[in-house]
């Protein structure tokens, strides 16, 4: 269904990663158009089953793509239409897998000279390489011991410098912290985030948590169900979410409707008064901290207040958090305190209200 | 990532067939009288079972011509067998690894059309009478046999009857058990190491030496071993195939055979050198397959 490739767009020969990946599996269908210029870190953010790691596993030469293409620094990497498969051991790309896969068998140093001494170094050339990416990651002393002696931190940066030691021009992360507690993941992603600033190439991680992918990554794609929903810059993403998930992801409840001025009107009816003047199709996003719950119908300014039923009732942190099934259905944060007074539990109605001050609109 | 509390599921646990006791009765005692009480239609054939596995040995052990057994176990012919014996079965699982290794790759590894009728011919030595493959043997390798009279002519090679082919003999019913064993070690191992070594620039054959064969050299060792006692005992295919030449082609099990119409003393010697190599077999991999609770 692809025409031969067209000649690449002005600015797409410099360098970087240049792709159209379309792979179909039996669940569905990946379709996603994937650029990036060199020293840039692009994140791959979507829910389990989403394509992601099927995109990675294409970007790296392990499944063939079925249409689309794949160029890096201008070579083509894989042209479908021209029966094209750069086989994944010739393509200069590194991995760092989800678990890290080293090689049990070998020492820390000999799993990252692996790669260089694959490339056509000599024993002691790949050693000495190698010795030097542990260094540099702060593992020297660590370079005799087997992947089973080290901690997941360190296992994690022995993983990373394998995949840099073959000096890759597309670096793909697939999950890079999903593996680890709580206490080193804000340590290792720290050190993961310098090491990928330092790092002159493309580099392309996968995950579906969103703290990792804003804090690593210069450039969200969020994919859903193999397709580009949104994509941008951290921040815009977390302040103009365009699906359910990824409103979920970043914390706000989100509304699709129609607008007119400062009214956005929601399908089933219900209209929410916002600050921004928008016309045509929008989303309106607050975040629950934004909802205040009453007993009774607020008197006040706030003109966005509707009765809903309390569905559930969760501990975040010090917060509950109330979610509210009705015409407006939303997520609401209120302090234990006052959630007894209100007597807040399942089934009961409770009046909701959010200023238009606090909420945010934007086109569809 | 966001955890709910109260999940179905997580409830306490279900007391569905456990009437409640009273106080008369703590559950204790009654657990403690069945552990006691075991089932006398399963213990009596279980403990028949055993006997029957190992009172032979016992027997053998009883009726061992102790007095005797330096000299029979000092004659020429035992060593000679015993040699010929270690010889061929290492010389026969040396050529199982050769060619088996790569063929348990080839069948867990690759998308080879026709794979369960390949594994299915691979595993049929298992089941086949030995005998019926040494005729086989005979048929294709013997002097007048398909290949057999080619290399005859082509190269004056003649395996039939010789030592050559008792190990050809005994390769023929070892390998498969090298095989099952490599092939099953091959799917247990994650193929995403492989995968790894591939974006590691990795060829297919560096990543098989490198990385493959390390992963699952313990099913590769408890492969061998198995493959090894099983050409170690091999009788059936050696005799049809290679005859029984003292000295060139009578292994252990040929000549214990032989000994029990002339010398029975030097049999039961014989089988009770083969019983503490078997025995020395089983305690070389206890730690390998012999742990599983």
């Amino acid at each position: 269904m692809t025409a031969p490739t067209a000649p690449p767009a002005a600015g797409s020969t410099a360098g970087g990663l240049d792709a159209r990946l379309r792979v179909e599996r039996a669940a569905f269908t990946l379709d996603l158009a994937l650029t990036a210029a060199p020293g840039e870190v692009v994140a791959l953010l979507g829910p389990n089953g989403a394509g992601k790691s099927t995109a990675l596993r294409a970007l790296a030469g392990l499944l063939p793509l079925g249409a689309g293409h794949l160029r890096l620094d201008g070579r083509v990497l894989e042209d479908p239409a021209r029966r094209l498969h750069t086989p994944a051991e010739e393509r200069p790309v590194g991995v760092v897998f989800q678990d890290y896969l080293l090689f049990p068998h070998l020492s820390a140093l000999d799993n990252v000279a692996f790669g260089p001494r694959c490339r056509g170094r000599s024993r002691r050339e790949a050693r000495a390489e190698a010795a030097g990416w542990l260094e540099r990651m702060g593992l020297a002393e660590h370079a005799g011991a087997r992947p089973g002696l080290l901690s997941g931190g360190q296992a994690q940066r022995v993983a990373l410098a394998r995949a840099l030691a073959v000096r890759p021009r597309l670096l793909l992360l697939d999950e890079p912290l999903a593996a680890l507690d709580a206490r080193t993941r804000l340590d290792v992603r720290a050190q993961l985030r310098r090491h990928l600033a330092e790092f002159e190439a493309v580099a392309v991680l996968v995950t579906h948590d969103p703290l990792d992918a804003m804090v690593l990554a210069d450039r969200l794609v969020v994919i859903e169900d193999g397709r580009e929903v949104q994509s941008g810059v951290p921040a815009e993403i977390a302040r103009r979410p365009r699906t359910d998930y990824i409103a979920r992801l970043v914390g706000l409840n989100l509304y699709r409707g129609t607008a007119d001025g400062h009214r956005v009107t929601l399908p089933r009816g219900a209209v929410l008064t916002t600050d921004e003047e928008l016309s045509g199709p929008a989303f309106v996003a607050f975040p629950p901290s934004a909802v205040t719950l009453h007993r009774a119908r607020p008197e006040g300014s706030a003109r966005n207040v509707w009765e809903l039923t309390v569905a559930g009732l969760d501990l975040h942190g010090d917060q509950v958090r109330a979610d509210l099934a009705g015409d407006v259905p939303m997520a609401a944060d209120l302090t234990p305190a006052a959630a007894a007074e209100l007597g807040l539990a399942p089934g009961a109605a409770v009046w909701a209200a959010v200023k238009a001050a606090q909420t945010h609109a934007y086109p569809a | 990532m966001i955890r709910r509390t109260g999940q179905p599921g997580g409830g306490p646990p279900r007391s569905a067939g456990h009437p409640p006791r009273s106080a008369d009765d703590p559950p204790r005692r009654r657990g403690r009288r069945r552990a006691h009480r075991l089932p006398v239609t399963l213990l009596l054939p279980a403990l028949l079972g055993l006997a029957f596995l190992v009172l032979p040995l016992v027997g053998l052990l009883v009726r061992a011509p102790w007095s005797t057994l330096s000299d029979q176990l000092t004659s020429p012919q035992v060593w000679e067998a015993l040699r010929l014996s270690l010889v061929c079965a290492t010389a026969a699982t040396a050529v199982s690894m050769v060619l088996g290794v790569p063929l348990a790759w080839l069948l867990a590894r690759t998308e080879l059309p026709g794979r369960r009728l390949i594994r299915a011919l691979v595993t049929l030595p298992l089941v086949l009478p030995p005998v019926v493959g040494g005729v086989a043997l005979l048929l294709v390798l013997g002097r007048r046999g398909i290949v057999g009279s080619w290399l005859d002519s082509a190269f004056g090679l003649t395996l039939p009857f010789t030592t050559t082919g008792v190990v050809i003999a005994e390769a023929f019913v070892a390998m498969p058990f090298l095989v099952i064993s490599v092939e099953g070690a091959l799917r247990a191992a994650d193929p995403r190491y492989e995968e790894a070594a591939a974006t590691l620039g990795a060829s297919r054959l560096t990543t098989f030496r490198r990385v493959t064969l390390p992963l699952i050299a313990p099913g590769i060792g408890a492969g061998a071993v198995l493959a090894w006692a099983r050409a170690l005992g091999e009788f059936g295919a050696t005799i049809t195939f290679a005859g029984n030449f003292p000295g060139r082609t009578q292994t252990m099990p040929l000549a214990v055979y032989l000994a029990m119409e002339s010398d029975p003393e030097a049999a039961i010697a014989l089988s009770l050198v083969l019983l503490v190599v078997s025995i020395a077999v089983l305690a070389g991999l206890r730690e390998r397959w012999m742990s599983a609770p």
